[in-house]
């Protein structure tokens, strides 16, 4: 058998060539189909399969913004957020992976059983949160369990540093970050940031496996600096609780102001609360009540009458008034001093606060003409500080005045304020006469003021108060040592839903200080005290002095006679 | 004349080198882009399972095992499978009756057999080998091109195992058993009467297969292949996520361990079957060019050693496994992008699993041993 024929029998035997061939075409049909199929995937529909692809797994998410930071006058803080971490379920997923609530047993957080309540209570929704703000170190004892559909996310709590004491004029946010009350709420739009928005990829689960790019920056809230100097708020605030326990007093208000500038130096209030744990707060504790609260200003008023009748040229600084037989008959009504003080200069009107002597300058006035001129004071007028619930206090407006109503108006009834209102226009007598803007923000550039009376009333306003502090006046109490300070008492009935209760009071002080070159006025107010004491002079003007000496000292006000008092005190303990 | 001088030429510079690996009965391209593509393959496993080293180190133990056995079965010559192909066969087939018998039930279907002591293992893998050694066996004794009655012989040949694994139920594996056979009867000369005769009753049968045959799972299948978008969340997913995954990647891909679908677990089976997503997500085009490059060289080659066999039964033995090869190629991509309804085949020795890498690398040996044992012409 040759080579060739063995060959040609193999040939018949095996395959033939063509079919090979065809073999082959259809095998390279396919290899066409697949690389035109791959070409026509990644090139021809790669954009919209790429973004069918980013849908999937791309997500936005919103970046939290920093709340802006509330600080006192010198950048101590009072209102900061620090991040916390709140958990959130997917309810499908955690009920989708029970066997695994058992790691959760006994845990401190988030026990198995509330777990399995708060999914099982919302088995259809696909976000419900289990805990919020917890300490990051609290809400990992719960992910590093790495429970299927647990998730944390981070969010920020506001911690209020000075807590009761400023907790009135800060307020508080909600659990959302939300202003709710206070400076909180009406400076929400400044102090709330505008969140930002980021991409980030997330797997088949939504779990967060890379943050891409940030969108859009979140812009944290502006930091608001106050006018409030915390030191003195404090002062303030442990005076007035001091006062208030003491007296058994139902609440109370104190206000700082600095009388140049309008700005608001300390605002306290009683009864407070701690704004970092609102839990059993009563509603009633949650009012900035310096603000709020009206109450009729009584003998505090009296100054004004004072500085009207000397605005309108009826009296002069050393004219005298007849106050024999001490009351006077106005209509039907017989208004009384506490003693007959006979015929006395205006001084001494405002030295014993004298009901007849007020009563005398006002029916003496044009008609109109005393409230028309408390109404310059801003009695009756909000005094515009951007501030929740802010009252406007009243002062009737009436086409005629009956004399009685006018002579209830010149020793402060018939007319009601808010503490605020009332230091507002102390201050235009510390101003030498100019009434300024109120700020509860830092004020850099002291604003244009409106003049209310003359400079030399003014000043003559605040020689006559400081006879009230004196040993012949009624506020011998408000004495602050080595200080000139000028001031006066007020003792009202309270008001009460079945008309003025015999024996319920609100003890008032509103004074200035120093008297030389008057800067600071501050107002207290003590309501409805229980104790022995009621008076202006024995429950507010105490209270007034302490506040006084604490913020002249701490403001570095330079005492009238430092060597004096000092000197006068190693004297008597050298007595002793 | 000038067709055996160019014949004995290309076989002379590999003979006449008489190389280490001549000598070891192994075709050094041929293992040489075996080796590329599993080593090819572990990269993209080692991105696919989330880089689980794990999972490489296991599949490269397969890899070590096929291998070794690829080396064991190039040394048989292949006179001695020629001999063997009945019995093996015919073992082959008890086996697959003894499965569907006793067989172990695992995700729905019952395809193992527990043998006490060693192991589970799939018979059906046996007759991927079987089928075309007992085709090849049947053909290398007779005249071609066949005659009627060698061509009904030989579809019962390959139609009984494929009918048993069908039942398992293994459609892919049934599939690509009938395909090893019946790519034989084709290169074997069946006439074209007979296959327009046999493309004519398929056309006839496919519709009645769906309704009557087709079994629910199945069924759905091909509804997903034919309306991918009708239930994406659900059937379709799968088809749709991979698309997705290939897509996104583009001409260069998203860079190895880079694929966001399939490392966000948007895509399913992402290292067993459908892994050439992940390919084609991180590595881009270029990366599945590069894959059907080279399975197309292994192809080629096995194409080329079946030229080159010496014997009928060699011949038709090694075309049947090259092409198969190329259908487990074709079938995978083009389920995976889309092409073909899903069914279970897995990317050749890239996707994770340890039985169709051994058996493949098993063929692979055969293919080298029908390669080395020719008898060369000398000088």
């Amino acid at each position: 058998m040759s080579g060739a024929r063995r060959h040609s029998r193999q040939q018949q035997a095996g395959y033939s060539p063509r079919r090979l061939r065809v073999v082959l075409g259809a095998l390279g049909v396919c290899v066409l189909v697949l690389g035109w199929r791959a070409l026509d995937l990644q090139v021809l529909q790669h954009d919209f399969l790429a973004r069918q692809g980013d849908l999937r797994n791309l997500r936005t998410e919103p970046l939290a913004a920093h709340r802006g930071v509330i600080t006192d006058r010198a950048n101590r803080p009072l209102a900061v957020s620090t991040p916390v971490t709140t958990l959130w379920a997917n309810p499908r997923e955690v009920l989708a992976a029970r066997e695994q609530w058992v790691k959760l047993s006994n845990n401190p957080v988030l026990s198995s059983r509330t777990l399995a309540q708060r999914v099982e209570a919302n088995a259809g929704r696909e976000f419900i949160y289990l805990a919020r703000h917890l300490a990051p170190e609290q809400a990992q004892q719960v992910l590093a369990l790495r429970v299927p559909g647990i998730y944390a996310l981070t969010e920020y709590r506001r911690y209020y540093p000075a807590g009761e004491v400023t907790s009135h004029l800060v307020g508080f946010t909600n659990i959302d970050d939300v202003g709710q009350e206070g400076i909180e709420l009406s400076m929400d739009n400044r102090l709330r940031g505008t969140p930002g928005r980021k991409k980030v990829v997330r797997d088949l689960h939504g779990r967060v496996i890379q943050d891409i790019a940030v969108l859009e920056e979140a812009h944290p809230g502006s930091n608001v600096a106050l006018s409030i100097d915390l030191r003195l708020q404090y002062l303030a605030y442990r005076e007035l609780l001091a006062a208030v326990t003491r007296n058994r007093a139902a609440g109370g208000s104190a206000v700082v102001l600095d009388a140049r500038t309008g700005e608001v130096l300390a605002m306290v209030n009683q009864p407070a609360y701690n704004p970092n744990n609102r839990s059993g707060v009563q509603t009633a504790a949650l009012r900035n009540r310096a603000i709020t609260d009206v109450f009729e200003p009584g003998s505090t008023i009296k100054p004004l009458t004072v500085a009207a009748a000397l605005e309108s040229g009826l009296v002069s600084v050393n004219s005298t008034v007849d106050t024999r037989p001490g009351t006077i008959r106005v209509a039907n009504k017989t208004i009384r001093d506490h003693r007959n003080y006979g015929v006395i200069d205006i001084t001494t009107v405002l030295t014993k606060s004298s009901n007849v002597g007020t009563t005398k300058l006002a029916l003496a006035m044009e008609d109109q003409a005393l409230p028309a001129f408390m109404e310059r004071f801003g009695l009756g007028t909000a005094t515009g500080i951007p501030f929740p619930g802010e009252s406007d206090g009243m002062l009737p407006i009436r086409s005629r005045w009956r004399d009685i109503e006018t002579a209830a108006l010149s020793y402060g009834y018939g007319v009601s304020v808010t503490a605020l209102q009332l230091a507002r226009a102390y201050a235009v007598i510390a101003n030498g006469g100019i009434k300024v803007p109120l700020s509860l923000e830092k004020v850099d550039q002291p604003p244009q003021g409106e003049r209310i009376i003359s400079a030399a009333h003014a000043s003559a306003l605040v020689s006559m108060l400081e006879t009230v502090i004196s040993a012949e006046g009624t506020a011998r109490r408000a004495k602050v040592p080595g200080y000139r300070v000028a001031g006066k008492t007020g003792t009202v009935h309270k008001l009460t839903a079945a008309g003025y209760a015999d024996d319920r009071y609100v003890a008032l002080f509103a004074g200035i200080a120093p008297a030389e070159n008057p800067r600071i006025v501050t107002v207290v107010v003590v309501d409805d005290p229980q104790g022995r004491d009621y008076y202006g002079g024995l429950v507010a003007a105490p209270v007034f002095g302490s506040i006084m000496a604490g913020v002249l000292r701490t403001l570095n006000i330079e005492p009238e006679q430092p060597v004096g008092t000092y000197a006068g005190v190693i004297d008597q303990e050298a007595r002793l | 004349m000038r067709r055996d001088f160019l014949r004995q030429m290309s076989i002379q510079p590999v003979g006449s080198a008489h190389s280490l690996a001549w000598r070891l009965h192994l075709d050094a391209p041929l293992l040489a882009a075996l080796i590329t593509l599993c080593l090819g393959g572990l990269l993209v496993l080692y991105s696919a399972g989330d880089s689980n080293m794990e999972m490489v180190m296991r599949q490269s133990l397969r890899f070590g095992l096929g291998f070794g056995i690829l080396f064991v079965m190039a040394q048989i010559p292949p006179r001695s499978y020629r001999f063997w192909a009945p019995a093996f066969y015919g073992v082959g087939l008890i086996l697959l009756v003894l499965v569907l018998v006793m067989g172990t039930h695992a995700m729905g279907a019952q395809r193992w057999l527990t043998i006490p002591g060693i192991g589970r293992f799939q018979p059906s893998e046996i007759m991927k080998l079987a089928v075309p050694a007992m085709v090849a066996w049947y053909f290398s004794e007779r005249a071609l091109p066949a005659r009627l009655r060698d061509v009904l012989i030989v579809l019962a040949i390959t139609l009984i195992p494929a009918a048993l694994i069908a039942r398992q139920p293994d459609l892919g594996t049934a599939l690509l058993v009938a395909a090893a056979g019946l790519l034989i009867l084709f290169v074997a000369g069946l006439s074209w009467r007979l296959i327009a005769v046999a493309l004519a009753a398929l056309s006839i049968a496919a519709p009645l297969m769906y309704f009557f045959v087709l079994h629910g799972y199945q069924r759905r299948r091909v509804d997903t292949f034919l309306n991918p978008e009708a239930d994406p969340l659900g059937a379709g997913w799968n088809i749709i996520q991979s698309k997705t995954a290939i897509g996104s990647g583009g001409i260069t891909g998203k860079g190895w361990l880079n694929g966001t679908q399939s490392r966000l677990d948007f895509l399913p089976e992402s290292s067993t079957d459908f892994i050439l997503a992940v390919l084609g997500e991180e590595i881009g085009l270029i990366g599945i060019l590069l894959l059907l490059a080279t399975y197309l060289f292994i192809v080629g080659r096995g194409l080329l050693i079946s030229w080159q066999a010496q014997d009928n039964f060699s011949r038709l033995l090694a075309a049947s496994l090259a092409l198969t090869f190329f259908i487990y190629v074709f079938v995978n991509i083009g389920m995976v992008s889309g092409l073909l309804p899903v069914v279970g085949v897995p990317l050749p020795l890239v996707s994770f699993g340890g039985t169709s890498a051994v058996t493949l690398l098993s063929g692979f040996g055969i293919l080298m041993s029908i390669h080395t044992h020719r008898k060369l012409l000398g000088h």
